[in-house]
């Protein structure tokens, strides 16, 4: 098999043609988003770039302490960024915590069940594992809650009548959030699922195209794609559902009133 | 039925004290703003006052189950929105909060008819018009049987004719069935010709 090609300096700047022509685009649209393109640009490089440094390091020295210590920051960031989303007259009181405890649950116990008993690496906290999967879990969590925070704001917003009309004929706050509880959380796995739906027709996921440049078998890469995926969905629904449940709840009082 | 104490709801109504007499019904005018639906939600315990207190039965509302109480103290809110679906579903679904048995299908016809609709059951409100959409939100609560009625403004989307005959309907069902019911109105000629008790909210007033 053909060895992997490494990218030089030469190489690399070639690719920074795609922003130009996007840059380009803007310009001429007239869209005044160009400054937007060059930060995310500037930023993805930089981080990416520091993020290869700092993973060059913990892949050698693979302590407990530094993979656990990269898994918090990336939590951290996934709650920070799922909440800046927002304004803080947005959101009811109580809702940043919840936010926190659903992303942390959910993708903690999701790692932890691929961790230990889907691959059973030894030892369990080799970083060359678990950062990455790590990494797609916590990320695509962050997307899902975010959707689904999202859509449970609005929804207790726009359906507030229609929420009291159920508590004034006699019905729970469950059941009087209910439809806009259902509708966040349908919208917020729809593309988790859709991905898997065009997977491997439509696109070849990104840890499998990874693994198959690296130079594995695409039936490795693919076992692992698989199963990877899967907790994605697992993990994107859990937190969801952790934040749905403990969120709407935010909205009403022990009395079963609609807060102000 | 009700007794109201010291009763403040900051900026909208103020009652030192006010009795709801039970198997009455009971009418309450006053200009729009003067509180009238917050008088219901506070019934209903829908809103809770800011200070002073309310009982039912003697009870104070404090003490008593939001839930449990709305299982008996139905409101019928203005406006009320029905669901998307068929008359039989906003029937069905009021009747499933209350966790109460669905009854056959020519006991909810009996209902409509009671409201003056002449419509299946299983016809979508939303191809009904106004009167007819708040005729089936007033089903929903009679479906219910609950011992007390709370009614804003029941004829507020009908013509006079019809509001007479859903009034006069409420006050048989009061008068037979043992019910107590409150019940706002912007109409002082309903108010005099039905009402047993009228309370004119303007004097507890805050707005």
């Amino acid at each position: 098999m053909q060895e992997l090609i490494k990218l030089n300096i030469i190489q690399l700047s070639l690719a920074y043609l795609f922003p130009l022509l996007l840059f380009v685009i803007l310009k001429k649209r007239g869209l005044k988003r160009e400054w937007e393109l060059l930060l995310a640009t500037f930023r993805m490089t930089v981080q990416l770039v520091l993020a290869g440094y700092i993973l060059v390091y913990i892949f050698a020295k693979a302590t407990l302490g530094l993979t656990l210590l990269s898994f918090f920051i990336m939590e951290i960031f996934a709650v920070l960024t799922v909440i800046r989303k927002f304004q803080k007259d947005q959101m009811p009181k109580g809702m940043k915590r919840t936010v926190a405890f659903a992303v942390f649950t959910g993708t903690f116990l999701s790692l932890i069940y691929f961790v230990f008993v889907v691959i059973g690496v030894q030892p369990w906290y080799e970083p060359r594992y678990l950062i990455p999967l790590a990494g797609m879990i916590v990320g695509n969590s962050m997307t899902g809650v975010a959707l689904a925070l999202r859509l449970l704001l609005d929804g207790m917003k726009k359906n507030r009548v229609v929420v009291e009309e159920i508590l004034i004929l006699g019905g729970s706050p469950k059941e009087a959030a209910k439809e806009v509880v259902n509708s966040a959380f349908e919208a917020a796995i729809m593309p988790t699922i859709t991905s898997m739906m065009s997977a491997g027709i439509v696109i070849l996921p990104g840890m499998m195209t990874g693994q198959i440049l690296a130079g594995a078998s695409p039936l490795v890469a693919i076992s692992y794609q698989l199963a990877i995926m899967l907790a994605i969905l697992g993990s994107v629904a859990l937190s969801v559902i952790i934040m749905l449940s403990i969120g709407y709840r935010l909205y009403f009082n022990s009395e079963a009133q609609l807060k102000k | 039925m009700f007794e109201i104490i010291d009763m403040d709801l900051k900026g909208i109504i103020s009652i030192p004290y006010l009795k709801i007499e039970a198997n009455k019904l009971t009418v309450i005018l006053g200009p729009s703003g003067c509180g009238k639906t917050s008088l219901l939600k506070l019934l209903n315990k829908l809103i809770s006052p800011d200070s002073g207190d309310i009982y039912y039965c003697g009870k104070n509302l404090k003490d008593i189950n939001s839930l449990e109480l709305r299982k008996e103290v139905v409101m019928l809110s203005q406006n009320s929105p029905l669901f998307p679906e068929s008359i039989k579903d906003n029937l069905k679904a009021a009747l499933n909060y209350h966790m109460l048995p669905i009854p056959e299908d020519f006991e909810l016809r009996e209902i409509l008819k009671q409201v003056g609709i002449n419509k299946d059951l299983d016809d979508k409100v939303l191809f009904l018009s106004g009167g007819e959409k708040s005729r089936v939100a007033l089903a929903r609560v009679l479906v219910l049987d609950p011992q007390v009625y709370l009614l804003d403004e029941p004829g507020a989307s009908l013509d006079e004719k019809t509001e007479i005959f859903i009034t006069e309907m409420l006050m048989d069902i009061c008068q037979k069935k043992g019910k107590t019911m409150v019940m706002v109105t912007h109409s002082k000629e309903i108010a005099r010709k039905y009402g047993d008790v009228i309370i004119d909210l303007k004097e507890y007033s805050r707005g």
